[in-house]
């Protein structure tokens, strides 16, 4: 899933000073997940932004909506009364989201309330680990299925490199696994050790962010 | 003897003679007057002085530049790539504009990561890695071709080499990388500094029975330590290094102001065992920010002077 942290509230506060009435509207997909931003998430943001206001003895009128997807322009259909007569919009969905929005509302100032991270997994309670850059022609199935592109702080493709020492990568100060030690454990588990001694060679980045903003077409759904 | 760039540690490695690389960084500005003074210490101890890129990712001159300067001073170059910062139409680049400068060894590395340097928020790049950088340099250098299938016109001459660390994770992949690095290209590798000799003679023997000192020379590193707070340093601070405690214990045993003397005398041992140990081709000497020392060194050491080849 999409992983998205909220920005603090002194930064989504700011971002606001001017307006008198914002929608703040939530995503019940991924940020929900990961507890970012869903139904609840929208309703303690909204009565922080109005305490706060109200202490500054300026109050914020502050509707709430959380859509059942910000990602897909059907589910954004019902902010359409809601922002008649609002100043602004803080998004807390993916940061798809807020693009969506400010597509649709031309005349409206849009802000991101989150900030989107990573395309990840929640290793265990509150925490969510990193897998995937989205490079568009996944390699994961020559090293044991997992991802060097992602998880590798160089994105090496031949193997551990100098820095990797007891199972953790040299960045991180310990707390990262070294996926390329990972990588090899199970290859040798697997008894495909042999996978990693010819040199692999060079990636073709022109199906990720490198070749331009990416579209995907399934024609047989268009019909 | 076949040479694939002539340069005189080609030479020197292929008739057999230990040979001597030193490594000289280039300074955090412009200025080649203090990088020049550092080199001249080299000029007559090393058959070739690496030219480092960027090293611990912190910015420092362009190693294009500086192994231009060591060329007008005589000394013979050793140009360092690494592939954090740059493209493959960069790197590319850098090698054909290198070897039409004269430039005849290359070390393709990957290079420390950013996020260790002066300039932690820096976008990273990882087009290739060392391996890649390699195969991409042989490949132009052989089949006149670059990685995109266009014709090289002139032919870039590099003598290739690569890093290898024998004390990084998992230990028995090291030989393998090692092995994958020569099938990429590389014909000579330069180790990172050496403390934990029983480990680097396990790696040394495992490299010996692989047949990989026959395809390839290594050059063990050595770098002297300055003090006891230099060698806990390394031995806490720096990835993948093994500083085994005896020599902090033998440091820490004499005074103060002799702790940079034992560190030479232990550079010196060191030295002396290294090139005991078989498949070791020659000394790669990184006496960071002590180049005026490597004389000193590498003389009571029995390396100098250097031999003359044409
Ligand atoms: S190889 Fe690419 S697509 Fe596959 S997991 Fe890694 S980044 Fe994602
Ligand atoms: S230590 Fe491992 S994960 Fe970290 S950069 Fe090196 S190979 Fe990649």
């Amino acid at each position: 899933m999409v992983v998205a942290e909220s920005k603090p509230v002194t930064e989504i506060l700011e971002m606001i000073k001017e307006f008198k009435k914002v929608v703040v509207a939530g995503c019940k997909g991924c940020v929900t997940v990961c507890n970012s931003g869903g139904e609840k998430e929208v309703g303690i943001l909204a009565s922080e932004l109005r305490l706060a206001r109200k202490v500054a003895g300026n109050d914020l009128e502050v509707v709430e909506y959380t859509c059942e997807r910000q990602c897909d322009p059907e589910y954004i259909e019902p902010l359409d009364d809601l922002v008649k007569d609002a100043d602004a919009v803080v998004s807390i969905a993916c940061s798809v989201g807020p693009q969506y929005i400010a597509a649709r509302y031309p005349f409206l100032p849009v802000f991101p309330g989150l900030n989107t991270v990573f395309i990840g997994g929640a290793a265990e309670h509150g925490v969510w680990k990193e897998y995937c850059q989205a490079c568009g022609q996944c390699i994961i199935g020559d090293f044991g299925g997992l991802c060097p592109v992602a998880r590798c702080a160089k994105s090496l493709m031949n193997g551990p490199c100098g820095g990797s020492s007891g199972g953790k990568c040299e960045v991180g100060k310990g707390t990262i696994d070294c996926i390329w030690h990972l990588i090899y454990e199970r290859l040798k588990n697997l008894g495909q050790l042999s996978k990693l001694e010819n040199p692999w060679g060079f990636k073709n980045w022109s199906t990720s962010r490198d070749g331009g903003p990416r579209t995907m077409i399934r024609e047989e759904l268009r019909k | 003897m076949t040479l694939t760039a002539g340069s005189k540690l080609e030479k020197i490695l292929k008739s057999g003679q230990k040979a001597v690389t030193c490594e000289c960084g280039p300074p955090r500005g412009a200025d080649a007057e203090h990088f020049r003074h550092k080199a001249s210490y080299l000029k007559e101890c090393a058959d070739a002085v690496n030219v480092t890129d960027n090293q611990t990712a912190v910015v420092r001159f362009c190693s294009l530049a500086a192994c231009r300067i060591l060329m007008d001073m005589g000394i013979e170059p050793v140009m360092q790539m690494v592939t954090r910062d740059m493209n493959r139409i960069a790197l590319q680049s850098n090698v054909l504009g290198a070897a039409a400068l004269g430039i005849k060894n290359l070390l393709c590395l990957t290079g420390d990561h950013n996020s260790f340097g002066d300039h932690p928020q820096a976008k990273n790049v990882h087009d290739l890695d060392s391996v890649q950088l390699l195969a991409a340099v042989k490949g132009m250098r052989d089949d006149g071709k670059m990685i995109s299938g266009t014709e090289v016109v002139g032919r870039p001459q590099m003598f290739l080499g690569a890093a290898v660390n024998p004390f990084a994770d998992p230990f028995e992949f090291r030989v393998v990388r090692m092995a994958k690095k020569i099938k990429a290209g590389a014909q000579f590798v330069q180790t990172q500094c050496i403390y934990d000799m029983e480990r680097f003679a396990k790696f040394m023997q495992m490299a010996n029975d692989m047949g990989l000192t026959e395809q390839c020379y290594v050059l063990a590193g050595v770098t002297p330590f300055k003090s006891v707070g230099m060698a806990n340093y390394m031995k806490k601070f720096v990835p993948g290094m093994l500083v085994p405690d005896s020599y902090i214990q033998r440091l820490k045993g004499v005074p103060k102001e002799k702790q940079a003397e034992e560190g030479i005398k232990i550079a010196v041992e060191q030295i002396q065992q290294l090139l005991e140990i078989k498949g070791v081709a020659g000394i790669h000497l990184m006496a960071i920010e002590w180049e005026e020392k490597a004389p000193e060194i590498l003389k009571a050491a029995g390396l100098l002077p250097r031999p003359k080849v044409d």
